[in-house]
């Protein structure tokens, strides 16, 4: 619910900037280990939009895969949740996340 | 009808007010962690041994984080501290803005070298809300699964230590000690792991001296 909080108060500064009328959609990027559940997500917007400027907005929602960089060669490639996988290069372990905990609004479509 | 670009952090909000905490508690010399775990870890009881142990050497306070009431508070101040109680209401993790809300009236009660937050029981949201730490310490328990860290990676993720606690009931469970020092190692191989019973006082000591050691290392204002 706060997740939902946040991206409507961010949305209502933005649509002021731009004297936006209504919110027709908003595109965010959710990365695979924030544990944030999209269903539950968009039930929380749409009742906390309900009769505001912004009810009936699409909510796309990108979820964007772990991808780590292997500790022995540097390369990045995607990781399982469990942080089982190894480089397909050179059989090393994961080391630094690269993606994968994002919680971002792209964009937002206005008119 | 057109499209406009965002690309900010839903948790900007959270993120800015975290620094200024952060900011804040630097300034004032406070060295802050974050202990985060699941309801019924053991917790509360960890912090009434780390404040017992630390509190005639240097200066502990503690912010209490609950839904409701303040039962944990209760226990903390017989030591004679400053604690500051918050209570959610409905959220089931601090943030940040609650934190900045509590620092002034934490302030009032004295000087302060090490500051502990026990945040509310959750093993989920309090990984994503920074709340102006040094360090993010979880704590599980044997009386929960070794699977734990494979379940909750954010958690694990996010935090600098480990404590498994309640090492005593160890015998009396299926928890393999060893596969859930995997797991978490797997989730971050940066992760710091201590093994602690506060019924015993296992591992305490050894976890009171990392504390020692990082309030030594914490630079004075």
């Amino acid at each position: 619910m706060s997740i939902a909080v946040n991206i409507i108060d961010i949305l209502k500064g933005e649509m002021e900037k731009h004297d936006a009328a209504r919110l027709k959609g908003v595109k965010l990027k959710i990365g695979e280990l924030t544990a944030i559940e999209p269903e539950s997500l968009r039930f929380c917007f749409e009742a906390l939009t309900e009769g505001t400027n912004m009810e009936g907005a699409a909510l796309t929602i990108e979820e964007i895969s772990l991808k780590g960089k292997c500790l022995t060669c540097n390369t990045t490639f995607k990781l399982d949740r469990y942080f089982t996988t190894l480089c397909p290069r050179c059989g090393g372990k994961p080391g630094n996340l690269i993606s994968g905990r994002e919680l971002d609004i792209e964009s937002m479509e206005i008119e | 009808m057109h499209d406009i670009i965002i690309n900010e952090k839903i948790l900007s909000k959270n993120m800015e007010i975290a620094a200024e905490n952060r900011e804040r508690l630097k300034n004032k010399g406070i060295f802050t962690i974050n202990l985060i775990s699941s309801p019924g870890s053991g917790k509360t009881a960890l912090v009434e041994k780390t404040v017992e142990a630390l509190k005639d050497e240097i200066k502990v306070a503690v912010i209490e984080g609950d839904i409701q009431g303040d039962l944990d508070t209760q226990r903390l101040m017989k030591f004679g501290i400053p604690v500051r109680q918050i209570n959610t209401g409905r959220s089931c993790h601090l943030d940040a803005h609650m934190i900045r809300h509590t620092l002034p009236g934490l302030f009032d009660q004295g000087e302060i070298d090490f500051l502990i937050i026990e945040n509310v029981g959750n093993m989920v949201c309090p990984a994503e809300y920074d709340l102006g730490e040094d360090l993010k310490v979880s704590v599980m328990s044997v009386t929960e699964g070794d699977d734990k860290p494979l379940k909750y990676p954010a958690m694990f993720h996010a935090s600098n230590y480990l404590l498994i606690n309640k090492v005593d009931l160890h015998p009396y469970t299926n928890f393999d000690l060893e596969r859930a020092k995997a797991n978490a190692l797997k989730m971050n191989p940066e992760l710091k792991i201590f093994e602690t019973s506060c019924t015993e006082g296992t591992g305490i000591e050894k976890w009171i001296d990392e504390m020692r050691g990082k309030l030594a290392d914490k630079p004075k204002d």
